[in-house]
């Protein structure tokens, strides 16, 4: 049986936080899917909030510590990744910016990806497509056509069709259907050098 | 073993009191640290080269010729002398130049830059960073080893029937160190020609150094220069001691968490676990260094960064002293005794010169 790593990056501040719930409720999901094809998955959290201090240090020594290090090791070597962020003055977080500007251009190129957000009112939601999604095609991330967002009311709406339920569904369907029988992208390894060096010195 | 400092050269106040030296003082400061260098027997002084404040080193021949003349057997070095944005004709003909001056006690580490806007000061795109550091440097290197060179590149005129003066020293031109921080490319590159790789060490935790030297020592035997631990390792290293370990956590702290670079950011101590800085005793200072074999295997060079971040002349002058009297005797007899008989030291003028006359002789 295949086995999908698939890294949640979770931005949220308050504990227990909304951000949180709803990138539980996609792992889940995407879990679920991820059996629905027999494939097994394991979900790796990381939470923003415990890597703050280290985000700004590696923002100021242009290195990352060891929890940091560890968590973009993950990440960069995933198969899938789910982001969530809390929606701050009508964009994603400064914390959330600040992670995915300390990682490596492409750390995350060619990962199947999920984006979400969480916000106070729905009027926010279109953050995902004219400020995370830019951001991980920046980062060539293959990111599914579902964004999922999630504003306070929804956690309590049971309207069909449009639930978060729903949403959050179908966000996991098309990451686990981008994941199904494509191999996962290579990462290039910066140490093996794309050419020798008498190629390198003729060009 | 050679064992050495190197510097940024950096115009930075002292936090505790306020002092911001002049250029003239800091310039004056950095000839000071040369010459206390050779005093208390260290090998090696080794310059940075800069373009924009708050730094003072853009002209380091000039600087290194001065202190040439004041002494007899330190080695005058850069870390780093701008491959990319420098002409290579200009840096051949002033490096032996130096070489002359000062009796072959001349070598110098080549290097990218890292500061961005340097590139189109000086007509260069920075985008092309590594083929500037590829084709400049083997212009550079036919420069010193072929009398008349033809030659055309992308990035400068191109030569014909050029000669450059002074020729090198006996006709040997100057050991050649790349340093480097990230690139993979220019470890290669320093294992292609068989030069020395120089890896800065102080501000990335050490599993990446010792990637890009493993990559350099594999590369080095590749290219048939040698055993990969036969290959010519150098390494920063960053210290600040008194004689009780706590003192000197005391007297650093407020010149590491104000310092440029790294200040503002991660505590003394969680930088001093990350990094290879090293705060307290001279016998601290040893046992941390001799670790660093251990990592990256036998080394040649080691210099310590030791007068950046505002630190007054004085307190730079009392560490070399430290360094000079309690440190290196210990390192330089520890290392030799570690060090297996087939693992070369650092070259030296006097070395490949006497390298160079075996060759003629076994050609002829």
């Amino acid at each position: 049986m295949t086995t999908f790593t698939v890294a949640v990056v979770s931005a949220g501040l308050g504990q227990p936080s909304s951000t949180r719930l709803l990138a539980d409720r996609l792992a889940d999901a995407t879990v679920r899917r991820a059996w629905s094809v027999g494939a097994q998955t394991s979900v790796v959290n990381i939470e923003l909030r415990e890597l703050a201090h280290d985000v700004t240090n590696n923002l100021l020594t242009g290195f990352p510590g060891e929890a940091l290090r560890e968590a973009i090791d993950v990440m960069t070597h995933a198969d899938a990744l789910i982001v969530v962020t809390p929606v701050f003055s009508g964009s994603y977080s400064g914390l959330f910016k600040s992670f995915f500007d300390v990682i490596d251009r492409d750390a995350i190129e060619g990962t199947p990806t999920v984006i979400a957000a969480t916000g106070g009112s729905a009027r926010h939601s279109l953050m995902l497509e004219y400020s995370l999604r830019p951001l991980f095609s920046y980062l060539h991330a293959r990111v599914v056509p579902t964004a999922v967002f999630a504003a306070t009311a929804d956690f309590g709406s049971d309207s069909a069709g449009t639930s978060l339920g729903d949403r959050v569904d179908r966000a996991a369907g098309e990451l686990i259907s981008m994941l199904d029988g494509v191999p996962a992208a290579r990462k290039v390894d910066p140490f093996d050098l794309p050419m020798s060096f008498e190629r390198l010195l003729a060009r | 073993m050679q064992f050495g400092i190197f510097t940024v050269g950096d115009v930075t106040s002292d936090p505790t009191n306020g002092t911001m030296p002049t250029e003239a003082e800091r310039i004056k400061a950095m000839v000071a640290i040369a010459l206390k260098a050779e005093e208390v027997g260290l090998d090696v002084f080794a310059t940075g080269e800069h373009h924009n404040p708050p730094f003072v080193p853009s002209s380091p021949t000039t600087m290194l010729g001065y202190i040439a003349a004041k002494t007899e057997k330190l080695i005058l070095s850069t870390s780093t002398t701008l491959i990319t944005t420098n002409d290579p004709v200009k840096i051949a003909e002033d490096f032996a130049m130096l070489q002359h001056l000062a009796d072959g006690r001349v070598d110098l580490m080549m290097g990218r830059g890292n500061t961005g806007p340097v590139y189109p000061w000086f007509g260069q795109d920075i985008t092309k960073g590594i083929e500037l550091a590829v084709e400049n440097y083997h212009l550079l290197h036919r420069l010193w080893r072929e009398d008349v060179v033809d030659w055309k590149g992308n990035f400068r005129t191109a030569l014909r029937g050029f000669t450059s003066t002074p020729r090198p020293l006996d006709g040997v031109p100057p050991f050649v160190w790349h340093g480097s921080i990230r690139s993979p490319e220019i470890a290669e590159q320093a294992a292609y020609y068989g030069d020395g790789f120089f890896a800065n060490h102080i501000f990335w935790p050490q599993d990446h150094f010792k990637r890009l030297i493993e990559l350099y020592r594999t590369r080095f035997e590749h290219y048939g220069h040698g055993a990969a631990d036969q290959a010519i390792v150098g390494l920063g290293g960053q210290v600040f001691m008194r004689k009780n370990s706590q003192d000197a956590v005391k007297e650093f702290r407020p010149y590491f968490d104000n310092a440029p670079v790294y200040g503002h950011g991660p505590s003394l101590e969680e930088f001093a676990r990350q990094t290879p800085l090293t705060v307290g005793s001279p016998a601290e200072v040893i046992e941390r260094t001799l670790k660093f074999r251990e990592t990256f295997g036998d080394y040649q060079r080691q210099l310590f960064l030791m007068d950046h971040a505002g630190l007054p002349l004085k307190t730079v002058l009392e560490q070399l002293d430290l360094l000079g009297e309690e440190v290196v005797p210990v390192l330089r007899r520890e290392f030799e005794s570690l060090r297996p008989a087939h693992v070369p030291q650092a070259p030296t003028h006097a070395s490949l010169l006497t390298a160079a006359q075996r060759e003629l002789v076994a050609q002829s």
